[in-house]
C-alpha cells in the first residue's frame, strides 16, 4: 500500500517539477526583453514608480546571472513562498494577490464538483429505473455535457440575470459593500455566487448522470446481480449493490475530468467577472503580468494534483479489490 | 427415491427477439422423482439453460407461452416474477454457470450472505452454525466469510456458491454447466460434492446440466437428452448410456471414445449437420434432417412416450 502511494507521490512530484520548470521558461525564453515589454504594457503613469519597477524586475530576472543560477534562484524563492511581485497590482506580492482570489475559485469549484457528482450519480441511478425518465434524462444530460461552459454561463447570465433580473451577473458582491459578516454582505455574496456555480454545476451534472445511468445498467446485468435475482433477492438489494459498484468508475471519471472542470471554472469566472483565479489570469494576460500568470498556473497545477491525490486515496479506501491487490503486492 | 417431486408438462417458452419468437422450449414434459439427480445433456443451443431458467427465473426476454410446472404437488407460477419470488432460493435454487463472478466483488462474502438471507426473511444467526458446518464440509474455513471474492481462488468461490445456493435445503437445485470452466479432476470433485449434498438432504432433487455425458453418467440417476428445444429421451443413466432408444442419443453415445473412461475431451460433437433454427422450427421430428433412420412418418411429430419402464423416447422407431 505504501509503495503504491509512494509511487503516486513520486509521479505527482515529477509533474509538479515539470510544470514549475515550464512555467519558469515561458517568460524567459519569449522573444524580446520581458522586462521592457511588461513595463510597456503596465499602465503605470508615475515615472518614479516605473523606475522602481524596472530596477526591481531587472535585478529579479538577474539577467546577468547564468541561466542555471536563475533557475535555482527561482526554485529558492518559490520554496520560500515568494512568487515575485505583481506588475498589474505593483507592488503587491503575487502570492498575496493569488491568495485573495483562491477562496473565490475554491468556493465555486468545490461545491460545484461535489454537488454535481453526488446529485448526478443519484439522478442517473434514478433515471435508469424507468423508460420514461430515461428517455427524458438522457437527451437533457447529453445536451448539458455537450454545452461549453462559456455558453451555458452566458445563457444563464442573460436569462436569469439580465432578462429576469433575479441574479447579479458580475463580481462577487455588490459594489457598494465592504467584506464583513453582515447579513447584507453575505446575502449579496451568495446571490453573486449562484449563477457561476449553477452553470458549472449543470454542465458537470449532465455528465455524471449519463455516466451513472450507463454504469448502473451495466452493473444490473452483471453476473452477481443475476445470481441475486435468481435467488429472489429484492430489487432494492440488487440496486444497492449495483449503485455502489457503479460509483467506483465514476470516481475514476472524476479524477480524469478534474482538469476540464477547473478549466471550465476559469472560463466561467471570466464570463461572470468573478474575482477568482480565472479572472486573475485574464488580467495577468492583459497586463503582461508574467509573475501573476506563473503564480496562478502554479496554484492551479498544485490544486489539481492535490485533488487527484485525494481521489486516489479515496478510491483505495472504497474499492476492496484495489486494496486487496495492493496488500497482496506488498506482502 | 419415492414419489414424484417435479412434474413438467407441455412447457413452452419463447424468446422475444426483433426477428420474431425463438421457440427455445416446445411442449417439454417430464417428471423427476424425489431425490433424483437428473443429468440434462444436449448440444449447445438445445434449450438446457432455458429449461433451467424457466424453473427459477425467466429473464425479461423470455415468455411463458403455455405449460405447467409442479413442485411437490404445488404449481410454480413460473411466468409471474413476483409470485415466483417466494419459491426462489427457499424451494428452487441455482448454481450458475458463472460461479466465479456470482459474488458481489465489493462486499465481504459473509456480509453479502447475511444481506441476502435477511432479504429472504431468514435470520442469518439462525443458519450460521449450519453455514460454517457446510463450508467445513467442502474444505473451507469460516475465515472465507471475512474475505472479498477476489481473495479466493476460482475453486473456492465455486464451493462458496455451492454452499450458499443450497443453504436453505431447496427441493430442486439447478446446476447449469457448473463444471465447464474447471479442469477434469476438479469437475469430478464438484460433481461428487453435489451428490453428497443430496445424500445429506441439503437438496431434494437436482437437474445437473452438462454437455459431458460421461461426467453426467458418473453422478446422475437419470439422464434426459434434449434436441432443438425438446426432450428426445429420458431414462436411468444406465439405460440411456447402454441402451439408447433415440437415434440422436445413439449417435451421441457412439461418438464418445469409450464411455466411462476418464478423458478430457468428450463433448457432444462429431454428428454431421446442425440442428434446425428455432425462429421457425420445422414441423414433425426436429431431428429428421440429420437422422439416418428418417422415413415418411417422421414429418409428423413423434410423441414422448414410455418405451420401457421408466424409459421415455420421442421417435417413431423407438417403440
Ligand atoms: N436471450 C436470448 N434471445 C434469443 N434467443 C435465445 C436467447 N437465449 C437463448 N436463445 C436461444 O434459445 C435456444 C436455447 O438456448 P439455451 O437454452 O441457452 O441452450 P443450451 O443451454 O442448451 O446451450 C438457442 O437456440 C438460443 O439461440
Ligand atoms: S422420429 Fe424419425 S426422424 Fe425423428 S429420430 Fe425417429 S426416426 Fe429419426
Ligand atoms: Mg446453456
Amino acid at each position: 500500500m505504501w509503495r503504491y502511494f509512494g509511487r503516486k507521490l513520486f509521479v505527482y512530484a515529477l509533474t509538479f517539477f515539470v510544470a514549475v520548470t515550464i512555467n519558469w521558461m515561458i517568460p524567459r525564453f519569449m522573444p524580446g526583453d520581458p522586462v521592457r515589454s511588461m513595463l510597456a504594457r503596465a499602465s503605470v503613469g508615475n515615472a518614479e514608480a516605473l523606475e522602481a519597477m524596472r530596477a526591481y524586475y531587472s535585478s529579479l530576472f538577474g539577467l546577468d546571472l547564468p541561466v542555471w543560477q536563475q533557475y535555482l534562484n527561482f526554485w529558492g524563492s518559490l520554496l520560500r513562498g515568494d512568487l515575485g511581485t505583481s506588475v498589474w497590482l505593483f507592488p503587491t506580492p503575487v502570492s498575496e494577490v493569488i491568495l485573495g482570489a483562491v477562496p473565490y475559485t475554491l468556493g465555486l469549484l468545490v461545491p460545484a464538483i461535489l454537488l454535481s457528482w453526488i446529485a448526478g450519480n443519484k439522478f442517473g441511478a434514478f433515471a435508469a429505473r424507468g423508460r420514461w425518465l430515461d428517455n427524458t434524462v438522457l437527451p437533457v444530460g447529453y445536451l448539458l455535457t455537450a454545452t461549453p461552459y462559456m455558453w451555458l454561463g452566458i445563457l444563464l447570465a442573460w436569462s436569469l440575470g439580465i432578462v429576469a433580473g433575479i441574479f447579479p451577473t458580475a463580481g462577487a458582491y455588490g459594489f457598494a459593500l465592504q467584506p464583513s459578516l453582515s447579513w447584507a454582505f453575505v446575502s449579496s455574496l451568495v446571490l453573486h455566487w449562484f449563477l457561476p456555480f449553477l452553470s458549472l454545476f449543470l454542465v458537470a451534472f449532465g455528465g455524471w448522470a449519463i455516466g451513472m445511468r450507463n454504469m448502473i445498467i451495466y452493473e444490473l446485468e452483471a453476473d452477481y446481480s443475476s445470481y441475486l435475482e435468481a435467488l429472489g433477492a429484492p430489487r432494492r438489494l440488487v440496486r444497492r449493490y449495483a449503485f455502489r459498484n457503479a460509483l467506483l468508475p465514476q470516481l475514476t471519471g472524476l479524477a480524469l475530468q478534474l482538469g476540464t472542470i477547473v478549466a471550465g471554472a476559469l472560463l466561467t469566472e471570466i464570463v461572470f467577472s468573478y474575482p477568482g483565479l480565472g479572472n486573475l489570469i485574464l488580467e495577468a494576460l492583459n497586463n503582461r503580468d508574467f509573475f501573476l500568470l506563473q503564480g496562478a498556473f502554479l496554484f492551479i497545477v498544485l490544486g489539481v494534483l492535490i485533488a487527484n491525490f485525494v481521489i486516489d486515496v479515496v478510491y483505495v479506501l472504497v474499492d476492496p479489490r484495489v486494496r486487496v491487490q495492493m496488500q497482496g503486492g506488498a506482502a | 427415491m419415492s414419489g414424484v417431486s417435479l412434474e413438467v408438462s407441455d412447457l413452452t417458452v419463447h424468446y422475444r427477439t426483433l426477428r420474431g419468437d425463438v421457440h427455445a422450449l416446445e411442449g417439454v414434459g417430464f417428471t423427476m422423482a424425489d431425490g433424483e439427480i437428473m443429468g440434462l445433456v444436449g448440444e449447445s443451443g438445445s434449450g438446457k439453460s432455458t429449461l433451467g431458467k424457466s424453473l427459477i427465473r425467466m429473464d425479461s426476454r423470455m415468455r411463458h407461452v403455455r405449460g405447467t410446472v409442479r413442485l411437490d404437488g404445488e404449481e410454480l407460477p413460473i411466468g409471474d416474477q413476483a409470485a415466483m419470488t417466494p419459491f426462489r432460493y427457499h424451494r428452487v435454487s441455482l448454481i450458475p454457470q458463472y460461479s466465479m463472478s456470482a459474488l458481489n466483488p465489493t462486499r465481504r462474502i459473509g456480509r453479502m450472505i447475511d444481506e441476502l438471507l435477511e432479504s429472504r426473511g431468514v435470520r442469518p444467526a439462525s443458519v450460521r452454525a449450519e453455514l460454517l458446518r457446510r463450508l467445513d464440509l467442502v474444505g473451507l474455513s469460516g475465515q472465507v466469510l471475512r474475505r472479498y471474492p477476489i481473495e479466493l481462488s476460482g475453486g473456492m468461490k465455486q464451493r462458496v456458491v455451492m454452499v450458499l445456493s443450497t443453504l436453505l435445503d431447496p427441493s430442486l437445485l439447478i446446476a447449469d454447466e457448473v463444471t465447464s470452466a474447471l479442469d477434469v479432476s476438479t469437475q469430478r470433485a464438484v460433481a461428487q460434492t453435489l451428490v453428497e449434498f443430496r445424500d445429506r438432504g441439503y437438496l431434494a432433487g437436482m437437474i445437473f446440466v452438462s454437455h459431458d455425458i460421461s461426467l453426467v453418467n458418473q453422478i446422475a440417476d437419470t439422464i434426459m437428452v434434449m434436441y432443438a428445444g425438446k426432450p428426445v429421451e429420458k431414462g436411468t443413466a444406465e439405460a440411456v448410456v447402454n441402451g439408447p432408444r433415440h437415434p440422436y442419443t445413439r449417435m451421441l453415445i457412439s461418438s464418445l471414445p469409450e464411455v466411462g473412461v476418464t478423458h478430457a475431451e468428450r463433448r457432444l460433437e462429431g454428428i454431421p449437420g446442425s440442428p434446425p433454427g428455432l425462429l421457425d422450427p420445422p414441423r414433425g421430428c426436429r431431428f429428421r434432417e440429420r437422422c439416418p433412420l428418417a422415413f415418411d412418418k417422421c414429418d409428423q411429430e413423434p410423441p414422448f412416450v414410455e418405451v420401457d419402464r421408466g424409459h421415455w423416447a420421442a421417435c417413431w422407431k423407438a417403440g
